[in-house]
Parts: structure tokens; C-alpha cells; sequence
């Protein structure tokens, strides 16, 4: 337990990716089988163990523990598992002396995977005796369900990619056919075995994604060799079924089914189509599309309420089609994919899947012009696509461009400065911007939204710099900044939309901010006003 | 003679009537007796100190020379009557030159143990037990979640970090007296023999451990010009903690912020500081420690000053050992 315990509290603590990385891959590297793979498995959260409730954990940490005591050290700790894992009664000396070493991340897993209801507790009592508080932490965390600690499931594929010497791709392609502790995959990794086969009915397919371009880059490919459509504004998913089984996968791989029982329920189709997840509502033959944040009522959930899905009905706008029937059209040209994919739409249920649109274009500055005009607000910019390409997994340079509309601009002005992590941590580095509301001669600045990036290194310098000298106020981490209508920093802000919100005070929430310029030469005063902001929202 | 006759808490902190001076006050006063250099027990401005050798020294570097008007030096084991009170001097495993201060009349002794550990620390001297009618402690860690690892796999774990990140610098926060020279010391037990980093605030007092005999290896500089960046690759540095907001640390190359502090215990302490590796190493007692501290010297009544008095109180109450809290203000729990 020890080594996975350690692991787990550097991860939560690290805050650059490369360093989680190299944390993860020299946790494989140095663990053996079947401990790695069920720490895998307990990062990533797919564990299927006897849990126990907190209320349980605290009654046996106050059979033995002053109450009193228990809650003075609650009070300053602030966290249950924590708190319990710290203050454990064990006899002075080492954990190892207790016994610790033999007690592995499996043998944990694998007591609980055949425990009863009732023996939980007996057996977690047992281990927080012989445990370190470390340990007993990430024990703790493990059957409380509580295990967070920063790292998407995203990352661990990558960390196995890059233990094993492979592409993220192919871990991807097989994630979903894996059980914990995932022997057969490590064997591959280790270089001991081939790749194992993916058994898995409706097996994730890896997905094939679009470069970034610019009508600069264009001119050196012809439009007649490509197809237009939209980039819709959802999340892109894969969703296939496949004699009896049918699965909803995020383009990561990860099987998000359960969220969307109306979508499973329509899927009564053999086959596997690439689209774009929306939430919508059928009219007039046709669907009205929602926006982002309806979609969000639906993500993240384990379960959905009946009556949500009904508000937010969820549907597939479609792309692509990867296989009909038991036939692989990966290897087919795009422009004849695209014809099978018409004629599968056709025979699936309309108020659950429709048709991305194909745009009709002559030129370069055909696309360009539409892409500034997008007929439906939920549209975030379009996709050129190659007649002849093939589909092929991850992000090719050629095939596949997306070209995102322009970001929206408003001009607001610098109000605190948070200092950062890892690398940016002497500098003040996360920005909360505002814009000027209230009587024109009386004005206040409303905080609007939050930026982190967007600037270069030497532009952080000088803002840090302007943060430290125009210091009004310090709180921990936080200095207020002096935000006058005649004294104070603007800064240009793009964001690619707008929601209402009623969690932020000034009523809109902007999505994916960032500073895009720095204002040095406009006076606060000629900031935005959040009217202009209420004109932007879709 | 009661208790609270031999000393008492006021406002410029623990005085002894009938000796008239205090112990480590927090405010200019005529006679000063200082249990350690700290900034929050030895202040400047008093008009008569007395403490040991090294922390007359430590107070001499941290204030200049004229520190206080006059100063008398004490020695471990050495007692002295101040205005008919007997007053001896004991070690108290805090910093170099830490100690007890026992104080004794008409058979009533009360021993202020400032602040204090158990363990063993390669840059000072272990604490004594010293029997007493009160003990005086401090209760900084004073709650049962606080209980310290052994430093060794704590400078392990610095270790294998910089194994790990061989293009990183390792910083690591300490307080400078005395956190500091342990790290430091403590890498050298565990064979780490390259050159250490040092913040320009620590080179006096790493000097001064140095010149009495405490080895700390080789140490250099962190102040370097910003074309040998990659020279602190790999490399361990040691600043005061709020140098590491400032942009001095811009200067290391991927840095990762360790802190080196008994505070690092609380998970959310090392996030809200943004610290990577918390470095869980105190130069005061655990809970565990205290209350067999206080369990090994049977005091007839226990005094609980700066830190979680309300804790170890409760503690002594379940024990059946009379104890009440000081509250005396002035002593900073954040420093260490
Ligand atoms: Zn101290």
C-alpha cells in the first residue's frame, strides 16, 4: 500500500502534467503485477469494491478516540478521511513491523471485491491497525469512494502509452475490452506478449481528429478536393451497437452510456457512428438544437432522473460512420462513408440522430465568409474534410482541418490576481477581469470571468510586475488590484461564448477565456460595459 | 509559596515576582531570560539578557550587537540566583542552544521548556527531563492527528524526488534557524554529498552552526547570474518559505516546491501554499511526544502555552493531571 499511497498524494499535490506523467509511468514501472493495475484502476475510479459509508468510519475511529479530541482535530483538518487516518491509535514503531509490507493494494481490493456488507468494517479496522497514516489515507479515499486526484482517465492512457512505448491510440483502442488489474495489457507493455485482441463487444475505435487551420494555410490545398460541414458545439462521441451490447464513448475512449439512457434506448441500429452529442428537441421534422449549457445538465452524472431527460433529450448530430452491419468502412474514402452514412441515418430514429449538413462552397473565401456566419448559434466554426481520406485514428495533417469562427472580444479591466502553481508559482499569474455596470457617472466594475493563459512569458512579467505595485489588498494568495475608472490595467479578453448564470454575480459565465491583449493604452473608464456582454450571450 | 507566586503570565509574558524578570516577553523589559533564538521568544530591546552562548550569538546575528544593553551567559546544567531565585539551564532539543529554564524557590520549581522536542537532531543538543512542580509546555503540534514520521524516510522521499526530476531544483522551504541546518544535516546522513543551495538569509546562521561544530558539508550560493540557470538542474535548494512567492525563485529551472515544517501533516495546508512535496519534519514534539513528555515528568500541574492548549488540557483532564491553558499572546504558531 505504501508505494500507491505515496503516489497518490504526490499526484494530488503536482500540478504539471509532465511530472504526473513521469510519476505514473515510474509507478508501473517499478510495481509489480497485480498492484499497478489495480492502482490503475483506483486512479481512473473503474474499481468495483464493497464501499463503506463515512458515518461507518466515523463510529469505529470514536470507539476509540476521545470525542472531544476527534473533534477539536476535525475542526482544524477540515477533511473526515484525513482527519481519521492522522489520529488512528497505532503502537509507536514502524508500519512495517505491523506487518504493512504484506498488505498490498491487492490484497485490499481483493478482501473487499468478496467481503459482505457486514465484514467491511471488521476488515477496515484490521488495516488501519497495521497501516501508516499515509496508507491509512489512501485506504480511506479508496473505499469511500472519495478518490480524487487531478488525473483524467485521459492521462492514465497516456502514462501507459508511454511506459509500454506505444501510442495513446492503441491503449485507447483496447481500454474498454480491460478488467482490472489488466494482466493481458501490462504483458503487452512489458514486452512480453502481443497485443491482446479486444474481445469486448462494441469496442471503442480510436478516433481520428482535425488540425487547427487558417485561411493562410488554405490556399496551398484546392477546395475541390474537400467537403464542408459544421463543428457543432457539443461533446464528440462514438456510439455503437453491436449484437446486444451498446455503448456511448467519449472520444477518449471512455464509455459515458450511463448518462444517456434515451440515446442508448434508440439505438437499435448494428453499427458505429462518429458524431457530435447535443441536447435537442424535435420540430417540425427537424431538431432545434440546445446549447452548451444545456448539454451540460446531462454530463457528468452517473444517473438521470427521468424528468431531466425529458427537459434535455439528448441526440447524436452524425459525422461519420465507421462500421454498418459487421463491415469495417474505416479504410473508405471519406465521400463514400459519408454516402453509406446518409442512407444509415435514414433508417434510425430521426428525434435521436440527424445528419451534419454539408456545406455548398466554390472557395476559400466561400468557407470564410460562412464560417463568420453561422446559420444556428450552437456552431462553434466548421470542418474541411478530405473526399478521399481514409479514417485513421488520432491527428493526421491533411485530411482533417477544423476552422473555429473568431473568438468574441470585450475589453475589461484587471480586479485580483491570484499567484500560480508549479512554475508560475512567484508569479501572479490567474487574472479576474470585470466590466464597468451601474449609473454612467457612478460606475462599478462586476467581476465577469477568470484567465489564466493567453499572454507570453514576458507579458506575465509585466502584469505580475503591475499586480505587485498596484497592490490594494492581500488575501492568502489573492491580491485585489486598483481598478479605477481613471487608474488601473485593461486587459482584451476572448471567450467563444456566453451563458446566463446565476451562480456568477454579474449573470453571464464566459467559456474558455483567455487574455488575448494586454490594453496598456486605454484608461479603464473605456472598459466594456456588461450590457455589451448581456448583447453577446446565444 | 503558591505556583502563580513564582510565575505568572502577564501581557509582556511569564514573570517571576520575587526574581523580577521574564522569560522570553514579547515586549522590552529590564531582565530578559531567553529559551532560544526564535524570533518570537528572542526579541531585541531588553535591557539585560541572559541565555545561552549560542543564542546570545544568534540573537547578536539576527539584531546586530547591540541586541540588549547587557547580556550574561548561561550554560547547560549551570544554575544562578537571580534576586534569590535559583535559575537553571537545561537542553531542550529545539534549535542549537535551546533550553528549559528551571525556575526554584522554597522548594517549589517550575520548569519553562520554551519550545522543545524529543528526537534526535544531529545540529543540537537532546532535551533533559527535568523534575519539576509545574511543567510549562508549549503545544505548537498540540492536537492527536500531529504525529510526526521519521525524518529519515521524509528525506528519503526528497530524495527519490530528485532522482526522479534530474531537470528540476528542488526547493525546499525551512525555516532558517535551525529548520534549515537539520535539512541540511540530514541530507548528509543520508550521503547526499553535492553542493546545497542556500538563500542568502541562511548563510550567517549555517556559518554559525559551522563555526561550533555542527558539519553541514559543502554549500553554496543560490545567487548566481541568470546564464547558469542549468546549473540548478538537479539540484536541492534551501530559502526561507516566503522567499519561494517571491521572484527569487524565478532563477530555478522547473522548480518544485517542497516545505520542510510539521505543518505539512494537513494535506490542505501543503495545497493552499502550493506546495508539491511537503516535507513532514518539526523541530517541536508530536502529540505523542507531549503527553509522554508530561507522563515522564509527573508534574504536580501542567501549564499549556502558544499552540492548541485546549487539546492537551482535555488531554491532562482525561489523565487526571491538573492543567490549565496560559493564553499568553505574542508567540506565531505560522513561523515554524
Ligand atoms: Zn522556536
Amino acid at each position: 500500500m505504501k508505494p500507491f499511497a505515496e503516489l497518490l498524494d504526490r499526484l494530488v499535490l503536482t500540478p504539471s502534467r509532465n511530472a504526473k506523467l513521469k510519476l505514473l509511468v515510474d509507478y508501473c514501472a517499478a510495481t509489480p503485477d497485480p498492484d499497478r493495475g489495480y492502482a490503475i484502476a483506483a486512479i481512473t475510479r473503474d474499481l468495483d469494491i464493497l464501499s463503506v459509508k463515512p458515518a461507518m468510519i466515523r463510529r469505529l475511529v470514536e470507539e476509540r478516540v476521545d470525542p472531544v479530541l476527534f473533534g477539536y482535530s476535525y475542526d482544524f483538518v477540515g477533511d473526515l478521511a484525513e482527519t481519521v487516518s492522522l489520529i488512528w491509535p497505532t503502537p509507536h514503531g514502524r508500519a512495517e513491523d505491523r506487518g504493512a509490507d504484506d498488505l498490498t493494494i491487492s490484497t485490499i481490493v481483493e478482501a473487499l471485491h468478496s467481503a459482505s456488507r457486514s465484514d467491511g468494517p471488521k476488515l477496515v479496522e484490521g488495516w488501519l491497525d497495521i497501516l501508516d497514516s499515509q496508507g491509512r489515507y489512501a485506504l480511506l479515499k479508496l473505499i469511500t469512494g472519495g478518490m480524487r486526484v487531478g488525473v483524467s482517465s485521459r492521462l492514465v492512457k497516456q502514462a501507459l502509452a508511454d511506459f509500454g512505448g506505444k501510442d495513446v491510440t492503441e491503449i485507447e483502442e483496447l481500454w474498454h475490452g480491460l478488467t482490472p488489474p489488466y494482466l493481458p495489457l501490462f504483458a503487452w507493455l512489458d514486452g512480453r506478449t502481443e497485443k491482446p485482441v479486444n474481445l469486448a463487444a462494441a469496442p471503442f475505435r480510436p478516433v481520428m481528429l482535425a488540425t487547427p487551420t487558417d485561411a493562410e494555410e488554405l490556399t496551398r490545398y484546392d477546395p475541390k478536393d474537400y467537403l464542408a460541414e459544421w463543428k457543432w458545439d457539443g461533446i464528440r462521441v462514438q456510439v455503437t451497437a453491436e449484437g446486444n451490447a451498446r455503448r456511448i464513448y467519449s472520444r477518449t475512449g471512455d464509455d459515458i452510456s450511463g448518462a444517456f439512457p434515451d440515446l442508448l434506448e434508440a439505438m437499435d441500429f448494428e453499427g458505429s457512428i462518429d458524431g457530435e452529442l447535443l441536447v435537442g428537441w424535435p420540430e417540425g421534422g427537424a431538431i432545434r438544437t440546445g446549447r452548451f449549457s444545456d448539454l451540460q445538465q446531462r454530463l457528468n452524472r452517473k444517473a438521470v432522473p427521468a424528468k431531466l431527460q425529458a427537459k434535455y433529450p439528448a441526440f447524436v448530430r452524425a459525422y461519420d460512420l465507421l462500421q454498418s452491419g459487421d463491415r469495417d468502412l474505416r479504410s473508405l474514402a471519406f465521400e463514400d462513408r459519408r454516402r453509406h452514412l446518409e442512407d444509415f441515418v435514414a433508417g434510425v430514429p430521426a428525434d435521436r440522430f440527424d445528419l451534419s449538413p454539408l456545406l455548398a462552397f466554390s472557395s476559400w473565401e466561400d468557407v470564410a465568409e460562412r464560417r463568420n456566419d453561422p446559420p444556428d448559434p450552437v456552431i462553434e466554426g466548421l470542418m474541411l474534410k478530405r473526399r478521399d481520406g481514409a479514417y485513421v485514428p488520432g491527428r493526421p495533417k491533411g485530411p482533417w482541418f477544423k476552422w473555429k469562427r473568431d473568438p468574441r472580444l470585450v475589453d475589461a479591466v484587471l480586479m485580483y490576481a491570484q499567484r500560480g502553481h508549479g512554475k508560475r508559482s512567484s508569479f501572479y499569474s490567474d487574472y479576474t477581469f470585470g466590466v464597468w455596470t451601474g449609473p454612467m457617472d457612478d460606475p462599478q466594475l462586476v467581476p465577469v470571468g477568470k484567465a489564466y493563459f493567453g499572454f507570453t512569458d514576458e507579458e506575465l512579467k509585466q502584469i505580475d510586475k503591475y499586480v505587485r505595485d498596484n497592490t490594494v489588498e492581500r488575501f492568502g494568495p489573492v491580491r485585489s488590484v486598483r481598478a479605477e475608472p481613471d487608474h488601473g490595467l485593461v486587459v482584451e479578453v476572448a471567450f467563444e461564448g456566453l451563458n446566463r448564470s446565476a451562480r456568477h454575480k454579474s449573470g453571464v459565465a464566459m467559456r474558455f477565456p483567455r487574455i488575448s491583449r494586454l490594453r496598456w493604452d486605454k484608461p479603464p473608464f473605456e472598459a466594456d460595459r456588461l450590457e455589451t456582454l448581456e448583447a453577446m450571450l446565444d | 509559596m503558591r505556583f502563580e507566586d513564582l510565575l505568572r503570565p502577564t501581557p509582556k509574558g511569564l514573570y517571576c515576582p520575587p526574581g523580577d524578570f521574564y522569560i522570553d516577553p514579547v515586549r522590552p523589559v529590564e531582565r530578559a531570560l531567553v529559551t532560544h533564538g526564535h524570533a518570537d521568544h528572542a526579541r531585541p530591546g531588553h535591557a539585560h539578557v541572559t541565555a545561552t552562548r549560542e543564542t546570545l550569538d544568534i540573537m547578536a546575528i539576527r539584531y546586530g550587537d547591540d541586541f540588549s544593553a547587557a547580556s550574561q551567559e548561561a550554560a547547560y546544567g549551570e544554575a544562578m540566583t537571580v534576586n534569590g531565585v535559583s535559575v537553571s539551564w537545561h537542553p531542550a532539543g529545539h534549535v542549537l542552544g535551546a533550553a528549559q529554564i528551571a525556575v526554584e524557590k522554597d522548594g517549589v520549581r517550575i520548569v519553562a521548556s520554551g519550545d522543545y522536542k524529543r528526537r534526535r537532531d544531529p545540529t543540537c543538543t537532546t532535551f533533559e527531563p527535568v523534575a519539576c512542580d509545574v511543567f510549562i509546555t508549549e503545544a505548537t503540534f498540540g492536537l492527536p492527528v500531529f504525529r510526526h514520521p521519521d525524518d529519515r524516510e521524509e528525506i528519503a522521499r526528497l530524495l527519490k524526488s530528485v532522482g526522479q526530476f534530474p531537470q528540476s531544483a528542488h526547493l525546499v522551504g525551512a525555516y532558517a534557524l535551525g529548520k534549515a541546518q537539520r535539512v541540511i544535516a540530514l541530507l548528509r546522513e543520508a550521503g547526499y554529498d553535492k553542493p546545497i543551495y542556500i538563500h542568502g538569509a541562511m548563510q550567517k546562521l549555517c556559518d554559525y552552526y559551522e563555526s561550533r561544530g555542527v558539519a553541514l558539508g559543502p554549500l553554496a550560493p543560490a545567487t548566481v547570474d541568470r546564464a547558469a540557470k542549468d546549473q540548478f538542474e538537479g539540484a536541492i535548494v534551501i530559502g526561507p518559505p516566503s522567499a519561494f512567492a517571491d521572484r527569487w525563485a524565478r532563477r530555478f529551472p522547473d522548480p518544485i516546491a517542497c516545505f520542510a515544517s510539521g505543518w505539512m501533516r494537513v494535506r490542505q495546508r501543503a495545497k493552499q501554499r502550493g506546495v508539491e512535496l511537503p516535507l513532514i519534519l518539526s523541530d517541536h514534539c508530536d502529540w505523542d511526544e507531549l503527553t509522554e513528555t508530561i507522563l515522564e515528568i509527573r508534574p504536580q500541574e501542567v501549564w499549556v502555552t502558544h499552540g492548541r492548549e485546549e487539546a492537551l488540557v482535555r488531554w491532562c483532564e482525561l489523565n487526571q493531571i491538573r492543567a490549565k491553558p496560559l493564553h499568553i499572546v505574542g508567540y506565531e504558531d505560522e513561523a515554524e
